[in-house]
């Protein structure tokens, strides 16, 4: 259920600047929420994945900041907002 | 608090649209952009189909850093082991202003920023609009990284997702049977290599879409544009499919697969990837339209669900363009009344309804229904391929005639679910 060993290289590729804030976060108590399961295959960057105890993990670092997690599983599960100005994934192509 | 007529959230084509043409008015206008400059979190396919625009700020077009102007349509069904395309060319589509063009945001909306800044426009990048400001339950402004800043109106065009329409009570959260997801790869190569590999003529480009195994049943295709130097080869899937298809599989793995199909491989082998992004799509076409109007507030582009999928053609960036002038237009006309009320702002829905913008969404209100058909994403592109595969073999036995092998792959029953599908398609 890792991130696909290609999935690192190419978000490399991507442009990201740093933040200190996570802006999406998995809501403390809801990690065993069935709702997350969906984020593991619907985010394009891969970026959910289950651990063994079976709770679904985060890993900011590479969001596309598309919103496909907020709409799978839903704001009572997530807490989600954008990263702040100038935080985040910067599109040079688009 | 520092206050200005009109404060735009987000430099996308619907905001800078909006800017440009309330900036050309002499109304000042402030754009407020989260990435480090206009395009830096947006992200299409794609193309843009430029004649819907001869109403909406046509002197820009015509200098716009377009990619390729789109020449060659191109469609291929995909079976697990088969594909069939069709290609259409058209010297109609070449003739400028050709039909349409493929674009990279990231050099569109900057320049798109350039123009609206010439005129007036005041931009502000690398700032995250947190919140709208309300005044007696009017919005008065937004709160923008700790600061309020006050305006007469606001127009949100902060995409797909908007947050702001959901603050304002518009719109609440999207679902997953109404939003796709795209993703896709930019892959670089030299121009000449493209025009070879695709049979182009110089500067022409192709569109290529591609429907059925690539997505295993979900609703979905893949999609190919051709840039100057480079290719945008990318994913649709809709999330609820991706969240609950059968079996399980990742979203990034679809698009591995479908880079190594001999269908794909080849067109890009030896180029290089330079990117790779993602947007959210609404795909509910008029059933996703909010009132895009509130006390103090418009909505536009794709924050108030203007994209269309029928199929043969994917839409979002003319209704961007359109709506975010004609949210200028809304504007001006409520200046000059000083009434920035909803019943004052309700102009905008009628305009919208005048216009191509929601005449299309209109018009096409019947093709989600069609689409969201599990057979037009496995069953027959599936079928094409055997039955294709069957009509071109020859065997080590005598050779039936087509009619009967056409008979023996199209049962009655399959008649009859093909007859049924070709009704609910008759109605788009």
């Amino acid at each position: 259920m890792n991130p696909t060993p290609n999935m690192k290289t190419k978000l490399g590729k991507n442009v990201f600047k740093p933040g200190k804030e996570r802006h999406i976060s998995i809501r403390p108590g809801f990690e065993n929420d069935p709702r997350l399961k969906a984020a593991i295959y619907a985010c394009p960057a891969g970026l959910y994945s289950e651990n063994s105890k079976g709770e679904v993990e985060l890993d900011i670092d590479g969001c596309l900041e598309c919103g496909t997690c907020r709409i799978a599983c839903g704001t009572e599960v997530l807490d989600w907002n954008y990263p702040i100005g100038g935080v985040g994934v910067q599109f040079r192509f688009g | 608090m520092e206050k200005f007529e009109v404060i735009v959230v987000g430099a996308g084509l619907a905001g800078l649209s909006a800017a440009y043409a309330l900036a050309r008015e002499g109304i000042e206008v402030v754009v407020i952009e989260r990435g480090d400059y206009p395009g830096a979190k947006n992200v299409t396919g794609g193309r843009l189909y430029i004649q819907p625009l001869q109403d909406f700020l046509p002197e820009l077009w015509k200098e716009a850093p377009f990619e390729r102007a789109v020449t060659n349509e191109i469609i291929t069904l995909l079976s697990p082991d088969k594909s069939l395309t069709l290609r259409f060319r058209s010297d109609e589509f070449a003739r400028p202003p050709a039909h349409s063009y493929t674009v990279l945001r990231g050099t569109l909306d900057r320049w798109l920023a350039k123009k609206a800044e010439e005129k007036g426009t005041m931009l502000v990048a690398k700032n995250r609009v947190d919140d709208l400001l309300k005044r007696d339950g009017k919005v008065v402004g937004v709160l923008a990284g700790g600061e309020e800043l006050g305006a007469d109106v606001v127009i949100a065009c902060d995409g797909a997702l908007s947050l702001l329409a959901e603050k304002a009570g518009l719109k609440s959260p999207g679902t997953s049977q109404g939003y796709a997801v795209g993703f896709k790869e930019v892959i670089e190569m030299p121009s000449q290599t493209i025009e070879d590999r695709f049979a182009l003529k110089t500067g022409e480009g192709a569109a290529q879409l591609f429907l059925g195994d690539l997505t295993k049943g979900r609703f979905g295709g893949g999609f190919l544009y051709t840039n100057r130097s480079s290719l945008s080869l990318g994913l649709v899937i809709r999330i609820k499919d991706l969240a609950e298809g059968n079996p399980h599989k990742e979203a990034p793995q679809f698009l591995e697969e479908f880079k190594e199909r001999p269908e794909i491989a080849p067109l890009i082998a030896g180029g290089e990837m330079v990117e790779y992004s993602a947007h959210l799509i609404s795909e509910a076409g008029y059933a996703n339209f909010i009132r895009p109007y509130a006390d103090g507030l418009l909505v536009a582009g794709d924050a108030a669900g203007f994209s269309l999928n029928v199929g043969l053609t994917v839409r979002g960036m003319e209704f961007a363009v359109a709506s975010g002038v004609l949210a200028a237009q809304t504007v001006k006309q409520a200046r000059d009344k000083k009434d920035f009320s909803a019943a004052s702002l309700s102009a905008y829905q009628s305009m919208l309804e005048d216009s191509f913008v929601l005449k299309d969404l209109k018009t096409f209100q019947h093709a989600p229904a069609f689409l969201d058909n599990p057979r037009l994403f496995q069953h027959y592109p599936q079928m094409a391929g055997d039955l294709l595969q069957s009509l071109f073999t020859i065997g080590s036995r005598p050779k039936q005639k087509f009619s009967t092998t056409i008979r023996e792959k199209i049962t009655w029953s399959e008649a009859w679910e093909i007859l049924k599908d070709l009704r609910k398609g008759l109605k788009i």
